[in-house]
């Protein structure tokens, strides 16, 4: 018996068909990572290369959903829009309601909640998509949480999603310390996706949010970055082999 | 009655509003702020019933920033004060209208240029060079009337300011003591305290 069709059936062993064919979706999405630093928080995104008669600055990733908040996804891009177009209006009805500005987790709990909605209710299937939404709260602390098509959602320090995520988030476990500063985050955003992304600053884009206000670092500032990771990689593999030398 | 006037010149634009709001024979604030900042180049003055006077400039700043955050581009002043004349004139001949005036101005960055947009509680829209809303406007206009030209630099405009605020001082029986003065050019909108005129 087949349960991949409709929605609201569990299979016999407790899945979800659909669900899990939408994280397979977010699995096929271009590579992203978040990185919580100590008064500031990264996100990184692998960028499609751009066919060449495409302009590319209409291919954005990284989406604006208020003043501190900022959200980027992987997997469907049509199933993106919908989501943080919601996001969006939400926000600001947060604060026409509440006279503040929205929490990170505020919105993420909603995305997350629409998320799980087109899990259960009958007739339609889930978002293609995770999120890795960041922000900074009105107390100042900086936050990272991610979405998935099952509609949970997780505050991370440090996370990927998408393609190769997992080769991703291994290398954050590995490289990522507590109260990371600004420039040590960008770098190790760019580190990590570097890892699984080929040729470099023009198929990386970042985006640096703190208290004050966020910025894009254009593709020559990352290129600096990835000259100083090259450098850094050179003159480690120099006092590897001057070691082994030494031992001999 | 509220004070609530403003004037544009070359690419400024200064927003005149009294302070005080009274409930009856009580004044319940001496320092509140008529103006409402619709995005960093666009500012508008309020007044008419408390209550619609909030409620309709929260909605319409909501609504403007939704815009700028989904399109990464802000409203224009002339788009935006068009959308808030389309809000009132949809809400005017239904259940309830919003019974407030407007005074809507900007800087625009695009076309170097700055508007003036006189709004009122009938959803009446005129882009003028300067312009008042209530009783203060008996008084007010006579002097601006007289006194603009096109194209005053600041200082002028600072001047202009002074004279009407002299001319509801002596004939208008309400005293004001102290009034928001914010300017609105290509860096933004700054308030100007009355001492700096």
């Amino acid at each position: 018996m087949s349960y991949d069709r409709a929605l609201t059936v569990f299979s016999p062993d407790g899945r979800l068909f659909q669900v899990d064919y939408a994280q397979e979706a977010v699995r096929k999405g271009t590579c992203t990572v978040g990185i919580c630093g100590k008064d500031s928080v990264v996100l990184g995104v692998e960028k499609k290369a751009a066919l060449k008669l495409q302009d590319s600055r209409t291919m954005r990733k990284i989406h604006q959903l208020d003043q501190h908040m900022f959200i980027a996804s992987a997997g469907l891009v049509a199933d993106a829009r919908v989501l943080v177009d919601m996001a969006r209006v939400e926000c600001q009805n947060h604060r026409l309601t509440i006279e503040d500005p929205p929490t990170v987790e505020f919105i993420t709990h909603y995305v997350a909640s629409i998320q799980q909605r087109y899990t259960q209710s009958g007739g339609r299937r889930p978002f293609g998509i995770s999120t890795l939404i960041v922000g900074f709260d009105p107390d100042n602390m900086p936050k990272l949480f991610q979405t998935d098509p099952s509609g949970i959602y997780y505050q991370w320090k440090a996370n990927s999603i998408g393609r190769n995520s997992q080769t991703v988030r291994e290398y954050l476990e590995k490289h990522y310390t507590d109260d990371i500063g600004e420039n040590d985050a960008i770098k190790l955003a760019v580190k990590s996706l570097l890892e699984v992304v080929q040729t470099g600053s023009k198929n990386i884009e970042i985006l640096v949010i703190t208290k004050s206000g966020s910025r894009t670092p254009g593709a020559d500032e990352i290129e600096e970055v990835i000259k100083t990771i090259e450098a850094e990689k050179a003159e480690e593999a120099e006092r590897r082999s001057s070691r082994r030398t030494a031992q001999t | 009655m509220d004070a609530q006037f403003a004037i544009i010149g070359k690419s400024f634009a200064i927003s005149v509003t009294d302070k005080s709001v009274a409930h009856s024979i009580v004044k319940m604030k001496h320092n509140a702020d008529k103006t409402y900042e619709l995005t960093p180049h666009t500012l508008m003055s309020v007044t008419g019933v408390p209550g619609d006077t909030s409620n309709f400039s929260e909605y319409i700043q909501g609504n403007v920033r939704l815009y700028g955050i989904r399109n990464s581009q802000n409203l224009s002043p002339s788009e935006t004060a068009n959308f808030i004349r389309g809000e009132l004139a949809n809400a005017l001949r239904s259940r309830r209208p919003h019974q407030v005036n407007l005074l809507v101005m900007g800087y625009d960055k695009n076309t170097n240029e700055s508007s003036l947009y006189w709004i009122d509680y009938l959803s009446a829209i005129t882009k003028v060079p300067f312009a008042a809303h209530g009783h203060c406007s008996y008084f007010v206009l006579s002097v601006m009337d007289r006194e603009y030209k096109p194209d005053i630099t600041l200082e002028q405009g600072f001047d202009i300011i002074k004279k009407c605020i002299a001319a509801v001082k002596m004939r208008f029986p309400i005293n004001f003591t102290d009034y928001t003065i914010k300017v609105v050019d290509s860096n933004g909108i700054r308030e100007v305290s009355m001492a700096d005129l």
